[in-house]
């Protein structure tokens, strides 16, 4: 007996030490603050973000302070006003691309004149996308599109029900063959519409401005719409249109009010007294949406153990100062540990398991440019995550894969394309965040914008293209110098400076996250110490959408 | 076996205490079971010590009553009939049938209902049941006070120069009036709680208020008869607790003032009288004791007196001949059990103790706390009590109380929702305590007076012990006064609400992985500012909210500026425990949520914010054409039963003119009308209860004039 109490004893002491060890792949480190190199890093990424905040203060204007009360006089809420009574209160609003439009046209288009972002209405998760009247009436420039398609895209990709604020002229017609006609225009926005509902999405729509011509078609192609009295209008074509066309004069109220289209057309379902009213309408509307998707077991969620603000100082501006990306994910994850797969192996791309706020994930984070190797342990840790179910985080920094005649040798080209092949057929979320550069086929390994990652942010540090300034500006002058040598011609150190400035300050200026952003090609730049943050609500929002569903009804005569 | 007692501190010698315990012993064995024909509060008193002393105890209940507190606690309960108090509590053949069905050998009456009723003493009688109180013709005697004055006068009890007589005529009553003098009371003989009294300052105002008085004491009583006798202005309530015995035995409990009074109605009481010297001290408790004596007094009774302020000459009012409601805080100050001891009488047996035992012992305060509004004029309520919570009883404070979290208020009996008595070695310790238990006290559903006592507690004339009968109505200023949100308030508020939606949104979600848990009020690269818009007292508070990062916020409440953060803890009781740190300040307070209103409960009392309602709900239900409408018609001012309608439809009327008369506890209240019009509906009928702010009369649409 004695014997065997001691055993026991014994045997729960060595238990405990093996749990002790499971805890043990915390990551990352104490930076030394006092270093100048440190300070001067957090400095520069601090002043970034800065101009970021910035630049979404101006764009969350809207119109201006002039617009916003001429609104409030005719009874109306700001769009994001709309937003935030639709949402719960204090819920998060994981607004997307809201620098569209930054410095992209002659005259000033904040946010794009649309708000987008996914929002908790009713405990749900729900893409919400709100026109903004303010800015040009709320009329669609190509830009606008382009985000009401990226957000729609989202929906679908993530089940989200759609809710349509809609305030809006419809296109705007001096923009009209870069918003009209081809695939990716206004009409896809309806396309897609249809396409979601049709799987089972919900699409809502809440009409709360005008709604004419092309925008007639999201209430009426929405699941449920409601309609604010003396507000709200729905027409194919306005007084002014009807009067050119058969001459019959009629006021907007009487074409499509809110009377006419509750009591007569039938367009429209439910009636609001005022923006409040249409805005808990549609509150309903989301609650009546039948049960959500059960949520998966969570563990505990915990902060990381070491502190984001370390983030600016680790990290700085210069994307060619190296740091270890494990810094970087001890400053997302839970309580900052990180079960690293093949730690030894391909060593500039990291690999790993890690929880965020309770959840599993698989980070692949580049530490490096890729070698063989490197692409090769990434492509197995995608099928990994894939086997198992788990969300994929990318951390892009990457200036490319490795070039030269060893890794081209070493058979980098299909090494490579094993782990864009992965990427690629990956079907677990996805997401992405550009940490630093974002150059060439890394880009593509790294789960860029063609991948279909979920969601893509950048950090105000980033940049992207096709190659760095400096590599493009040299290809540039080569080739230029190889024709002016073929043409028997000198080629001086002032010609090569002519011809390499222009093109490095082009690839600086459209390589920048602003530049980025302002045409959607990313949903938005957070600040670093965000990124736990958005990454949260980002898989929260893959996770939490509806079950898509299928019914199959026989020909109605309508 | 020894037995030992603690009285005022102090052990009794073996002898008394064996007395006691022998006295005990022989009672239990006459009275084992008995019937309290009562309800609330003081049939779950009368129960405690019944059930201390191993006597089993019978309820009676009506319709209204079936879930109270008074029924549980009994060991068995009959119903006797519908809510009305008059085909219930006061249906005197139906409590002496259940007396007899359930085996009672007494009937203890507690206060009100049929505690001073003559006949039900002597039906009692009749039945072989023993009545809690004193003998039928005393409660006879005592009753009609012209009655009663010439008994005290005979036995050399100071009584008030007055008018008793039985001509009743004008002339004669006009006559009395100018030998008595002015300022002059002119009171129902049969009158109570201020009913069919009124003062006349001045001979030229006699004859208006004496027909005033008539007419409400013939429509509340059925008699007209009335005394008249000086006013003394100012005066102070003094009542003395006497006892007495079946083998004509007296002692008195000393006294107790009760004169910071509410509508005539007693609102704070204290045990000794704040003031008087041991010599008074002494006169009044020999006075009271010999009028008891002189209408041979059984078991406990109250002499009142009126106490002149200055002078501190005493007058014989009035002898109430039943267990006070404020009858705890004699127990207080002396360590007696008077339940216990009317129970020991009504056995037969003596006073347990003489009265050089009995010995005066520190201060005691009780508070009545009413469902009433005393900023409408303690306006009585009725509702349901969704939250309460009440501070811990201990040796020095006591929580009598007849209801429970989750319980009603009827419109149909007395709106006390409890009592808080506590003691203290001294007046001002007991004060002291008083305020702080009293904000303990917490009730969410109804208005109360709580703040209003905290805030009486705080007066200083009320420290002071300056008090008499008309002390709220000169202090009415200060003591009403509209209390300020403070902004360190507001934003106790504001972090109490946002708080709990947070808590509630991760409550429901069902998993750690939610929306708040990941980005409590998250926005990219911008905070969230919130406008909010609380309304206080009627008032609308805007508030602008930043969320910061945490549970922190930056708040403009009006000009100031406030960053706050907190922690809001949900406990068992349906409450919060909010942690809120306002700047530099660190705040505890409680929260309720009912209904979308914040019930913020500190140190100074309770304070309720909610939302105003938005501008499309209004419409809306004026949309609905329901005939709740307020805008055109003429709305209950309190919950309450229909007394009479005194317009018909068609009828035109003056703004102003008496539409409907609502009685809500033992107070009638007349609807007015609220403009000039006709009357197009009457939407009530006599005897209907009605909530408040139903719509009783409905007026004529008007024109656009």
């Amino acid at each position: 007996m004695l014997k065997t109490g001691r055993y026991f004893v014994a045997k729960r002491v060595t238990l405990k030490r093996l749990y002790s060890f499971d805890n043990a792949t915390v990551i990352g480190s104490t930076p030394d603050a006092t270093c100048s190199e440190y300070q001067s890093r957090a400095r520069a990424l601090r002043a970034a973000s800065a101009a970021v905040r910035a630049a979404t203060a101006a764009a969350a204007a809207g119109g201006g302070a002039g617009a916003q009360r001429r609104l409030r006089a005719q009874g109306k809420l700001s769009a994001r006003e709309r937003v935030a009574r639709l949402a719960d209160p204090g819920a998060p609003f994981l607004e997307l691309s809201a620098l569209a439009g930054h410095d992209l046209y002659a005259e000033p288009l904040p946010a794009g004149g649309l708000v987008t972002g996914v929002a908790t209405v009713c405990g749900r998760q729900v893409m919400v996308i709100a026109n903004d009247a303010t800015v040009k009436g709320g009329t669609y420039y190509p830009v606008t599109v382009k985000k009401q398609l990226r957000a729609q895209e989202i929906a679908l990709a993530n089940a989200l029900p759609v809710v349509f604020l809609v305030d809006s002229g419809g296109a705007h017609l001096p923009s009209q063959t870069d918003v009209f006609p081809d695939r990716d225009h206004f009409g896809r926005t309806f396309y897609m519409q249809a396409r979601m509902s049709s799987v089972g999405i919900p699409q809502l729509a809440v009409v709360l401005g005008s709604c004419t011509a092309g925008g007639a078609y999201v209430p009426a192609m929405a699941d449920e719409a409601v309609i604010v009295r003396r507000r709200g209008t729905i027409f194919l074509a306005g007084p002014p249109l009807v009067r050119a066309a058969t001459g019959e004069v009629v006021s907007a109220e009487e074409l499509g009010g809110a009377d006419l289209h509750c009591g007569t057309s039938g367009v429209t379902d439910h009636y609001a007294l005022d923006d409040e009213h249409a805005l808990s309408l549609a509150r309903r509307l989301v609650a009546n949406l039948g049960p959500p998707a059960p949520a998966p077991a969570t563990a505990p969620a915990e902060p990381p153990l070491r502190d984001p603000e370390e983030l600016y100082g680790i990290v700085g501006t210069d994307i060619r100062r190296p740091y270890d990306v494990r810094e970087v994910i001890a400053r997302i994850v839970d309580g900052s540990r990180f079960d690293e797969f093949k730690a030894r192996y391909g060593q500039t791309l990291v690999t790993g398991f890690a929880s965020l706020f309770g959840r599993q994930v698989g980070i692949l984070a580049n530490n490096g440019v890729l070698f063989s190797e490197s692409a090769l342990k990434g492509a197995h840790f995608v099928q990994l995550c894939c086997q198992r179910n788990i969300p994929l985080i990318f951390l892009q920094n990457i200036t490319g894969f490795m070039v030269g005649r060893e890794a081209e040798a070493g058979g980098i080209a299909k090494h490579g394309a094993k782990l864009v092949n992965a990427v690629a057929c990956a079907d677990v979320p996805k997401f992405t965040v550009i940490i630093g550069g974002s150059f060439g086929a890394g880009n593509y390994g790294m789960c860029g914008r063609a991948y279909s990652p979920r969601f893509l942010f950048m950090w105000p540090n980033a940049r992207i293209s096709v190659m760095g300034p400096e590599q493009a500006a040299g290809v540039l002058a080569q080739l230029a110098q190889r024709k002016r040598e073929r043409e028997g011609g000198q080629w001086t150190l002032e010609e090569d400076q002519a011809v390499r400035a222009p093109i490095q300050e082009k690839f600086e200026r459209e390589g920048s996250p602003f530049y980025s952003s302002a045409r959607v090609w990313d949903d938005g730049v957070i600040d670093p110490v965000d990124t736990r943050t958005v990454l949260g609500l980002s898989l929260l929002a893959a996770t939490s959408g509806v079950t898509k569903t299928h019914s199959q009804f026989g020909v109605f005569r309508m | 076996m020894t037995v030992t007692r603690l009285l005022n501190g102090k052990v009794l010698s073996y002898r008394s205490a064996q007395l006691v315990y022998q006295r005990h012993y022989a009672q239990t064995a006459s009275i084992h079971k008995v019937l309290v024909a009562n309800r609330g509060e003081i049939a779950c008193r009368i129960m405690r010590t019944a059930k201390k002393m191993g006597v089993q105890t019978v309820s009676v209940y009506s319709d209204a009553d079936e879930n109270s507190m008074h029924v549980a606690m009994a060991d068995e309960a009959y119903r006797i009939g519908p809510a009305a108090s008059q085909e219930s509590y006061l249906r005197q053949d139906k409590i002496i049938s259940v007396a007899k069905k359930a085996g009672c050998q007494a009937i203890h009456p507690g206060y009100g209902f049929l505690s001073e009723n003559t006949e039900f003493a002597e039906l009692c009688q009749k039945e072989g049941i023993i009545f809690v109180g004193p003998p039928a013709s005393a409660i006879r005697d005592m009753g009609i006070k012209s009655t009663s004055k010439h008994i005290m006068s005979a036995a050399g009890v100071p009584v008030i120069q007055g008018y008793h007589g039985e001509d009743q005529s004008s002339d004669r009553l006009k006559r009395e009036a100018e030998r008595i003098g002015f300022p002059l009371m002119i009171k129902a003989v049969r009158g109570g709680g201020g009913k069919g009294m009124r003062i006349a300052m001045t001979a030229s105002e006699f004859e208006t208020q004496l027909e005033s008085a008539c007419r409400e004491a013939l429509k509340a009583f059925g008699d007209q008869t009335m005394l008249l006798e000086t006013y003394v202005q100012e005066p102070r309530h003094v009542e003395v607790q006497v006892f007495g015995d079946l083998h004509g035995n007296y002692v008195h409990l000393f006294e107790r003032d009760c004169s910071v009074q509410r509508r005539h109605q007693k609102i704070i009481e204290e045990a000794p009288a704040p003031g008087l010297s041991a010599a008074l001290r002494e006169e009044l408790g020999q006075a009271a004791v010999r009028a008891a004596q002189a209408v041979g007094y059984v078991g406990a009774g109250t002499v009142e007196f009126i106490l002149d302020r200055r002078t501190h000459a005493f007058h014989f009012m009035e002898m109430n001949t039943r267990l006070q409601v404020e009858h705890p805080i004699t127990e207080m100050v002396t360590g007696t059990d008077l339940v216990q001891w009317q129970l020991q009488v009504a056995a037969g047996e003596p006073l347990p103790l003489s009265q050089s035992d009995i010995c005066l012992n520190g201060h005691a305060f009780e508070a009545r706390i009413y469902a009433e509004n005393p900023v409408r004029g303690f306006l009585p309520g009725a509702g349901p009590l969704h939250y309460l919570s009440t501070p811990s009883a201990a040796q020095d404070v006591r929580v009598e109380t007849g209801v429970r979290q989750g319980d009603e208020v009827s419109v149909h009996y007395d709106p006390m929702i409890a009592k808080l008595v506590v003691w203290g070695d001294t007046r001002q310790a007991a004060l002291l305590k008083m305020k702080a238990r009293l904000s303990e006290y917490n009730i969410v559903g109804l208005d109360t007076n709580v703040d209003f006592l905290i805030h009486l507690c705080g007066n200083p004339e009320f420290a002071a012990g300056n008090v008499h009968t008309g002390f709220i109505t000169e202090h009415e200023k200060l003591l009403l006064a509209p209390r300020q949100a403070s902004p360190e308030l507001v934003a106790q508020a504001v972090v109490a609400k946002i708080l709990s939606e947070k808590l509630l949104a991760e409550r429901s979600a069902k998993t750690s992985f939610n929306a708040y848990s990941i980005g409590f009020g998250f926005r990219v690269n911008h905070e969230l500012v919130r406008p909010l818009t609380l309304l206080y007292d009627g008032q609308e508070i805007a508030v602008e909210v930043t969320y910061c990062k945490g549970n922190q916020f930056k708040m403009k409440i009006g000009s100031k500026e406030i960053s706050a953060s907190g922690s809001l803890l949900k406990k068992e009781d349906g409450s919060f425990e909010l942690l809120c740190s306002v700047e530099d300040l660190a705040l505890q307070s409680k929260v309720v949520l009912k209904d979308g209103c914040i019930n913020l409960f500190t140190k100074d009392g309770s304070w309720q914010f909610s939302e105003p309602e938005p501008k499309y709900l209004k419409e809306l239900h004026d949309m609905s054409g329901s005939e709740g409408m307020s805008g055109n018609g003429a709305v209950s001012p309190m919950p309450g039963i229909v007394d009479k309608i005194l317009v018909q439809e068609d009828q035109e009327v003056k703004a102003g003119d008496p539409l409907v008369v609502v009685i809500a506890m033992k107070m009638e209240y007349v609807v007015k009308a609220p403009h000039d019009g006709i009357i197009n509906k009457v939407l009530c009928n006599v005897g209907q209860s009605v909530a408040k702010g139903t719509t009783l009369i409905k007026f004529l649409e008007q024109q656009a004039s």
